[in-house]
This record gives structure tokens, C-alpha cells and sequence, in this order.
């Protein structure tokens, strides 16, 4: 490489590199640094991720947020793969017109949509008191400040993403594989388990482990559905670091850390599965 | 035929799940009266009217322009020119960059604004309690999404060919990528943009963590209002679905010409 372009390259990458070091590496190094000092933020200790991995406080809201993730995302998985197949049976204008309505409402979460819940099924919502009149107490089994809640709301933004993410894949099986597999002798049921699955899967399995990212990491929609008052991981993990009473902040880097190691090992094996059974990848 | 009905059913009952949170919340920011009814029974637009005319969603909605705005500029030059350089000269760095600039979706927003107070709220740099936190959270932020569009914007118009032909009719480097190349990614380079301006104008957790207390952004504003008038809050709710719809509609018209001109290109190699 001559010295004209080195020199360009150089210009041309340096603002990049100090950002990304800056706000990425950097804070991303000294969180998990961080995680490793005592409260006094000196000596170097494993007491911060002992007390993360056997506090009952903590490994409830951990299991907590595994939990909802995991449902909300089994139901938003099971919503998604009826609707989306059953869109590529619509016309393509319905098609497209659905694509659509799914892109604008993924835009649908956090603090907004909690409310748009509140306003429908909170304390006084339009289907709470609709449902009061008509002789259903609706409070009885359903609270949307707690687990059930949070499942409704969290499968809420979990569904249109899923269709984006799924709705593609469909077009992967072709219309003459159905053709060719009935005039070969074989069942509806028999075509979705031997061909149509098979070829799905990765896309189905991938889908999935983004969802399961999804719902583990969101943060305001729970924060502004029940406050501090649900037991679940980024909640526990933004009292510890920038809360009202006491701060915490090697406890909540330690948290943070796990956190992030969840996200990241759901990333790996979606990455794994796609590598299994994509065989045309590599 | 009988089939079809079962298709039908199913999309209706997913799409109005998905409409229903909607919709009641446009009603209720009309609404003047509503209880035990399916329908309001009486309509105003005074919350929109009050909305529109508070200093502080107005302040809230500036500050989240400024944010974004700077946030923005600041990625489109930098990314651009980043992902030049590596796409032309240093390709064996491309896993290194791919790999960075993915990094944000395995951190969620309460995990990367643990690592950034920690780093600015003491120490030699100061940033906490000023913008320039919240711009550099952001700028990682949409990194991914603006890679992939200026990536995938390179390929599309053959940067390499390009930039040789620039050279050989004797522009330098940095006038060939000004000059050549910046021209022909604008398309591209808008559509990401949108994209992470519509992911900005949607964040809480960070405004919130690293600058909400002095700072009050929309998202910010509108947690705060929550409890206090519903139907203010609804307006704002709708408000800000509506700027959502609105970039989605200009992404889907320039993705609509970008696609044809590509097609026209195509033709003619």
C-alpha cells in the first residue's frame, strides 16, 4: 500500500475508531473490570458474581426474566408462525398491505406501548370497566401489573417482529414442492413434517434466539408497566447502578455482565443452528 | 375454498390484537368522555391542543432533534468513510468491523449505560450530565444499522470501479469519495438514517440513565407524564406513532426509487 493511501485510510478511520472506543470498548471494558472490585471499587474480588449467582433476590429476578422471556417468546413464535403462513395464502396486495401494518407496529414498544396497555386493560382501562359492567371481573385473573401482564405487553412487540423475521422464510417453499410431494402420495401433515419444517427450521430456530434477546434485554416497557416493583434482571440491574436509594454499581456490573452473557450465548447458538443445519453456508 | 375462511380468521384476530392498543389509545387522546362505553362518549382534540402548545414537549421534542440530529451527521460521516476505506483497501479488516459494529445488539440499553457512567461520570473525561453521553450512547447505538446500509450501498454501486475511474481522470482520494462517491449513496445512506432516526426518536433507557434528570427527551417526557393526564399522554403516544408512520412511508418511497434505479442500472451493464 503506497503512502497516499495510508495516509487517507488513516484520516478516514480514526474519528470511527475513537468513537467506537470511546463510548463501546472502552465503557464495555470497564464494566466488566468493574464487575470483578469490591464495593470499596479497589480490591479485586469474585464477591460481586457470588452474590449475583446466590442471592435469592437476584437469581429470582433472573429467572424471572428467563421465564418471560421464554414464554413471551414461545407465544409470539406460535402467534407468528400461524399468521405469517397464513398472510402467503392472502393476495399479494393484502400481503404487502400486512408487511406493512407489522413494520409500523414493531416500532410499537417501550414506554408508549405500556401505556396503550394501561389505557386497555390497567386499573381503569376501557376493557377493565367495559368488561366490570358486563358482570366479568376482569382483575380477577388477569393483572396487567404483574406476570400475566407483563406476558400480554412483552408478546405484544414480540409478534410483528417475528412475522418480518418469519414471513420471508415461507417463500423458501415452493409451490411445486406441495404439487410433486401430493402427487407422490404424501398428506399435508406428512409435507410439513418431512419437507416444509425441515427447510423452515433454521429460519424458525434463528427467529427465535433473536426474540429471546429481545424480550431479555427490554428494559422501559417493564420499567414503565410496573416500576421497580417486578422482580426482573435490567430492573434490578438499573436500581443497582442508578437508583433512588443506594447505588451499587460493582453489583450491577456483575449483573450486567451476566446479562450480557445470556444475550450473547442465545446469539451463539442461534449462530450454530443456522451453521447446522444451513448446510449451504458453509 | 373452506380453507380460506381459517387464513382470514387468523390474520384478523393477530392484526387486531396489534390494532387494538392503537386504536383505544387514539380514542382516549380524543376522547372528553369515556366510561363503561365501547366508544367515547364525547370527543375534543384539547389534549393535542394543550400538547402542541406547552413549552416543555415543545423544549422535549427540540432536544430529541438536536440529539438525533448530531447523532446522526456523526455516524453518516464517519461510518461512510470508515466503511469506505475498509471495503477498498483493508478488506482482510472487514470481520473486525463487522464484528464491532454488531457488538450493540448483544448489549441492551441498561447494560452499555452501566459501562458509560462508569467510565464518564469521573475520571479524566467528564461527559455525564452534558449531551455528548448521550451522542456517543446513540452513536453506538445505530452502528449496525447504519453499516449494513452503507455496506450493502457500497456493493450496489461498484465503488471500485468508481473510484478508478475518478482516479484516472485525476481526482485525489478524498475528492473521488466526495465527490463520486458520496453522491452516488445518498439514496442509501438516507434510507439508513431514517431507520436509526426512527429507532432515536424511540429511545428511553439511556436518555433516561444518562442524562434524564437534566435532560428531558421525549420518551423521558412522556414517562413522566404518564400518571399524571392520560390523555395528554395519549397525544403524545400518537404523535409519535404518527412521525413513526410518516418516516416509514418516505423509507418505502425512497426504497421504491432506489429499487428502480438499481433495475435501470442493471439493464444497462
Amino acid at each position: 500500500m503506497n503512502h497516499k493511501v495510508t495516509l487517507f485510510a488513516v484520516i478516514a478511520l480514526l474519528p470511527f475508531a475513537l468513537l467506537i472506543v470511546g463510548f463501546e470498548l472502552l465503557p464495555l471494558t470497564a464494566m466488566i473490570r468493574d464487575s470483578f472490585l469490591a464495593d470499596d471499587g479497589v480490591t479485586y474480588t469474585f464477591k460481586q458474581y457470588i452474590t449475583a449467582l446466590t442471592n435469592p433476590y437476584y437469581t429470582k429476578g433472573m429467572l424471572n426474566s428467563l421465564l418471560i422471556s421464554v414464554y413471551a417468546s414461545c407465544i409470539g413464535m406460535a402467534i407468528a408462525i400461524a399468521a405469517s403462513y397464513s398472510m402467503t395464502r392472502m393476495p399479494a396486495k393484502i400481503q404487502s398491505m400486512l408487511v406493512t401494518f407489522s413494520n409500523l407496529t414493531s416500532n410499537f414498544s417501550g414506554v408508549p406501548l405500556a401505556f396503550a396497555f394501561i389505557i386497555l386493560l390497567g386499573n381503569s382501562g376501557v376493557f377493565t370497566l367495559l368488561f366490570k359492567e358486563w358482570g366479568w371481573n376482569i382483575t380477577d385473573s388477569f393483572n396487567l401489573y404483574s406476570w400475566s401482564g407483563l406476558v400480554a405487553v412483552y408478546v405484544y412487540f414480540q409478534v410483528p417482529l417475528a412475522i418480518l423475521l418469519l414471513y420471508p422464510a415461507y417463500s423458501g417453499i415452493h409451490k411445486h414442492w406441495r404439487e410433486s410431494a401430493s402427487l407422490l402420495g404424501a398428506s399435508a401433515f406428512q409435507f410439513w413434517l418431512r419437507i416444509g419444517l425441515p427447510v423452515m427450521i433454521p429460519s424458525i430456530v434463528g427467529t427465535f434466539s433473536i426474540l429471546l434477546a429481545n424480550a431479555m434485554g427490554a428494559y422501559a416497557t417493564a420499567y414503565a408497566l410496573v416500576g421497580g416493583s417486578y422482580n426482573l434482571l435490567p430492573i434490578r440491574i438499573g436500581a443497582l447502578v442508578a437508583g433512588d436509594v443506594v447505588t451499587r454499581p460493582q453489583l450491577g456490573s456483575a449483573l450486567a455482565v451476566i446479562l450480557g452473557t445470556m444475550m450473547v450465548v442465545a446469539m451463539w447458538c442461534n449462530e450454530r443452528m443456522m451453521r447446522r443445519f444451513r448446510r449451504d453456508l458453509r | 375454498m373452506k380453507k380460506k375462511w381459517v387464513h382470514i380468521i387468523i390474520i384478523s384476530a393477530v392484526f387486531l390484537y396489534l390494532f387494538l392498543p392503537l386504536a383505544a389509545t387514539f380514542l382516549y387522546s380524543i376522547a372528553k368522555e369515556w366510561h363503561n362505553t365501547i366508544l367515547p362518549v364525547s370527543y375534543t382534540f384539547s389534549a393535542y391542543e394543550n400538547l402542541y402548545t406547552d413549552p416543555r414537549f415543545l423544549q422535549a421534542v427540540g432536544r430529541t432533534l438536536l440529539i438525533s440530529g448530531i447523532t446522526l451527521v456523526l455516524s453518516v460521516v464517519t461510518m461512510a468513510s470508515a466503511t469506505f476505506v475498509v471495503f477498498m483497501y483493508l478488506p482482510k479488516m472487514e470481520r473486525v468491523l463487522q464484528a464491532l459494529v454488531m457488538i450493540p445488539f448483544a448489549v441492551p440499553g441498561v447494560v452499555a449505560a452501566v459501562g458509560l457512567i462508569k467510565v464518564y461520570s469521573s475520571g479524566p473525561i467528564v461527559l455525564s450530565g452534558t449531551i455528548w453521553i448521550l451522542i456517543g450512547a446513540y452513536y453506538v447505538l445505530v452502528l449496525p444499522y447504519m453499516y449494513q446500509g452503507i455496506r450493502n450501498n457500497l456493493r450496489t454501486i461498484d465503488a471500485k470501479r468508481l473510484m478508478e475511474a475518478a482516479e484516472v481522470l485525476g481526482a485525489s482520494k478524498i475528492k473521488g469519495f466526495a465527490f463520486v462517491i458520496m453522491p452516488n449513496m445518498v439514496t442509501g445512506i438516507l434510507l439508513s438514517a431514517l431507520l436509526s432516526f426512527s429507532i432515536l426518536i424511540g429511545e428511553f433507557v439511556l436518555a433516561n440513565f444518562l442524562i434524564g434528570g437534566y435532560y428531558e427527551t421525549i420518551q423521558v417526557y412522556l414517562m413522566r407524564r404518564l400518571n399524571e393526564n392520560g390523555h395528554l399522554a395519549s397525544s403524545i403516544v400518537i404523535t409519535y406513532f404518527l412521525t413513526v408512520a410518516v418516516i416509514s412511508w418516505m423509507m418505502l418511497r425512497l426504497g421504491r426509487r432506489f429499487g428502480k434505479t438499481e433495475e435501470i442500472k442493471e439493464k444497462i451493464s
